[in-house]
């Protein structure tokens, strides 16, 4: 097929120097919410009693609320996050690449 | 209370219905290609797309079943949605982008980029109709009962209504009409579910905590709403289930059709943002909802049965709700919002079902030299009448069955066999088609059998005295299952064509990242 072509590219240094980094930073975003949200799973399931407990004597919201709020927040301000930095520099910086490998 | 209202809501309902009857209208002029049929030309923005995957994901499950759970059980609703949020992030930080520029319909194309297509696909058809038949019968079960109790009219004809509805709309509007009707019943339930919420929190003041205290006065279970409850009653099960709808979702075949309708990756990216924006403000809401449903409707009597339970079910608090605070015209809206939540999604399923039987089966499997797109259409035609009658026929069979399991089971499914060789193939060098083939029917079978022996059917349904497989929720041992088997299958595959397989991984690696080089270079 268009071997050449994509062989030219996926030697190229900067090709796979700049995957390698859009790599970790997909995985380490990724690593953040899993951790996040196991980490609210097992208190779910073996210390429930914690979520349960009132923030203060004086409310009835539970340290669980907060938490899983946080949780859909995380969720959103990490796309968001992610979005951005791709858009504006791992998505540049790879179309230039493309361009530059194939004329 | 219900059966007065017809009124308001039937004209709703006849409204929404003749809106997306046009919209199908104007889809099918402009559907003359397969592109046109399965991803809507490729011309839907990410915006759009996110607002269509959004809505896909508001399902009624989630619409009313998740403010349901709230009402009866408080903190538990919030688990639930929270493991519905969660699995979107992960797909876009690895699975969106490449997805869209490996794939061209299917998920299955994407997998195909190096793997032997005839193995994937029917592996991935087989994974795609599981799931969207499981889906699907409890969506319709769903639909006939709310049809049933909000309309007035006997199972048997909603589901009818909605069968029909269904095939008309996919027959004739494919991925365009479905994609637009999902947007705009997207809009109708956000806008709806937001004032039904903000009405909820002016009768608190707009405090939250004025409006737990309330909750925990009027629920019989008292403070204990505001921890985690019976849910998920151990450290397995609770990871398992978690697994589930965490992966599931980047497995689900209808959602991950939705990628393939926008025209680039960049799209795609922009598509999983604002769905998960709108997704994540949705499940806030529902949980103000749910404690709302608990002041506003559990405590009022006119709302419950002789028994004291909620009059329908927990699934209608919403709905009374709604009619609490927004009085017979609202709950008409809503009504109707409910009953276009369900037509949009079944129809999103049935055309992931029907794409599977006419691209992946009948194009690629058993077409082996390529067929015309006009016949590939009349294919996917003919498969969306087919699984349409296959719904209505199910839906009217389970109608006294317990079905809350199946939407679990299709989230386990797509969990351990559509995702593990989806993430697979595009991360994992060393995979070949034999161990994806292999390993993700272990994964299926894993799923099914665990289910099956589980605590649910096994005991429950079946009537068995003993627990054979203990716990509710099989995707922890499925996927491990999946991935396994996948990995030691692969290592094993010493044949040429594997070989080939490998080889190609870095061409595959490039085209993910920088896209196709060629505009018109058309996938296996």
């Amino acid at each position: 097929m268009h071997d050449k072509r994509y062989k030219i590219i996926a030697s190229d240094a900067e090709f796979i120097s700049l995957q390698q980094q859009r790599s970790a930073f997909s995985w380490l975003l990724t690593t953040i919410v899993l951790v996040a949200y196991y980490l609210f799973i097992l208190v779910v399931a073996f210390y429930p009693e914690f979520l349960g407990t009132p923030l203060t004597p004086a409310t009835v919201i539970t340290w669980g609320i907060p938490f899983g709020i946080f949780l859909i927040i995380l969720s959103m301000v990490t796309t968001c996050f992610y979005v951005w930095r791709v858009n504006n520099y791992f998505d540049l910086r790879m179309r230039y690449i493309k361009e530059r490998l194939t004329e | 209370m219900l059966e007065g209202m017809n009124l308001p809501a039937i004209g709703m309902f006849i409204g929404f219905v003749a809106a997306t009857l046009a919209v199908t209208w104007w889809a099918a002029r402009r559907t003359k290609t397969t592109e046109d049929f399965y991803a809507a030309g490729g011309k839907i923005s990410g915006f759009q797309n996110g607002l269509a995957i959004a809505g896909d994901y508001m399902s009624a499950a989630s619409f009313l079943g998740i403010s349901g759970l709230v009402f009866a059980s408080g903190f538990d609703g919030l688990i639930y949605s929270i493991g519905f949020l969660v699995g979107w992030p992960v797909i876009l930080f690895l699975i969106a982008e490449r997805l869209r520029n490996l794939g061209r319909y299917t998920f299955a194309d994407a997998v195909s980029f190096r793997l032997d297509g005839v193995r994937i696909r029917s592996l991935s058809a087989l994974g795609t109709l599981t799931v969207v038949l499981l889906y699907l019968i409890a969506q319709m079960v769903g639909a006939g009962k709310l049809i049933e109790l909000l309309f007035g009219l006997n199972y048997e004809t909603a589901v009818a209504i909605v069968g029909f509805l269904m095939i008309l709309y996919v027959t004739f509007g494919g991925m365009i009409a479905t994609t637009w009707v999902q947007i705009i019943k997207a809009v109708l339930l956000l806008l709806g579910a937001s004032f039904l919420a903000g009405a909820v929190l002016w009768h608190f003041d707009f405090s939250m905590e004025t409006l737990f205290v309330a909750a925990t006065e009027v629920h019989s279970l008292g403070v204990s709403i505001m921890a985690p409850g019976r849910l998920v009653s151990d450290p397995i099960s609770a990871i398992s289930l978690g697994l589930a709808l965490m992966f599931g979702t980047a497995g689900l075949p209808h959602i991950l059709m939705r990628f393939f309708t926008v025209p680039d990756a960049r799209e795609a990216r922009k598509s999983v943002l604002f769905a998960t924006g709108f997704i994540g403000y949705f499940y806030l809401l529902t949980f103000v909802i749910g404690f709302g449903a608990i002041v506003l409707v559990g405590a009022n009597d006119g709302f419950l049965d002789q028994d004291g339970f909620l009059r329908g079910g927990n699934n209608m608090a919403a709905l009374h709700l709604s009619q609490a605070v927004g009085g017979d015209l609202f709950m008409g809206f809503i009504s109707a919002v409910a009953f276009a939540t369900i037509l949009a999604v079944v129809s999103g399923l049935t055309l992931a079902g029907a794409s599977a039987i006419s691209h992946d089966l009948y194009a690629s499997v058993f077409c082996k030299d390529g067929v015309s797109d006009k016949r590939e259409m009349l294919v996917s035609r003919i498969a969306t009448v087919v699984l349409g009658v296959a719904a209505m026929i199910l839906g009217l069979s389970f109608e006294s069955q317990n079905v809350a399991y199946m939407v679990g089971l299709a989230f386990a499914i797509a969990a351990s066999v559509n995702f593990p060789i989806l993430f697979l193939s595009m991360y994992w060098r060393r995979i070949t088609s034999k161990g994806a083939l292999w390993g993700g029917s272990i994964g299926l079978l894993t799923a099914v059998t665990c289910m099956v022996t589980g605590p649910t059917i096994w005991v429950d349904i079946l009537g068995n005295p003993e627990i054979l497989f203990p716990y509710k929720h099989p995707a922890l041992f499925s996927m491990t299952g999946a991935f396994v088997s996948i990995y030691v299958i692969s290592i094993f595959d010493t044949s040429e064509l594997g070989a080939q397989e490998i080889a190609q991984y870095e061409m595959q690696l490039v085209e993910s990242q920088v896209g196709p080089l060629d505009k018109c270079s058309t996938k296996s």
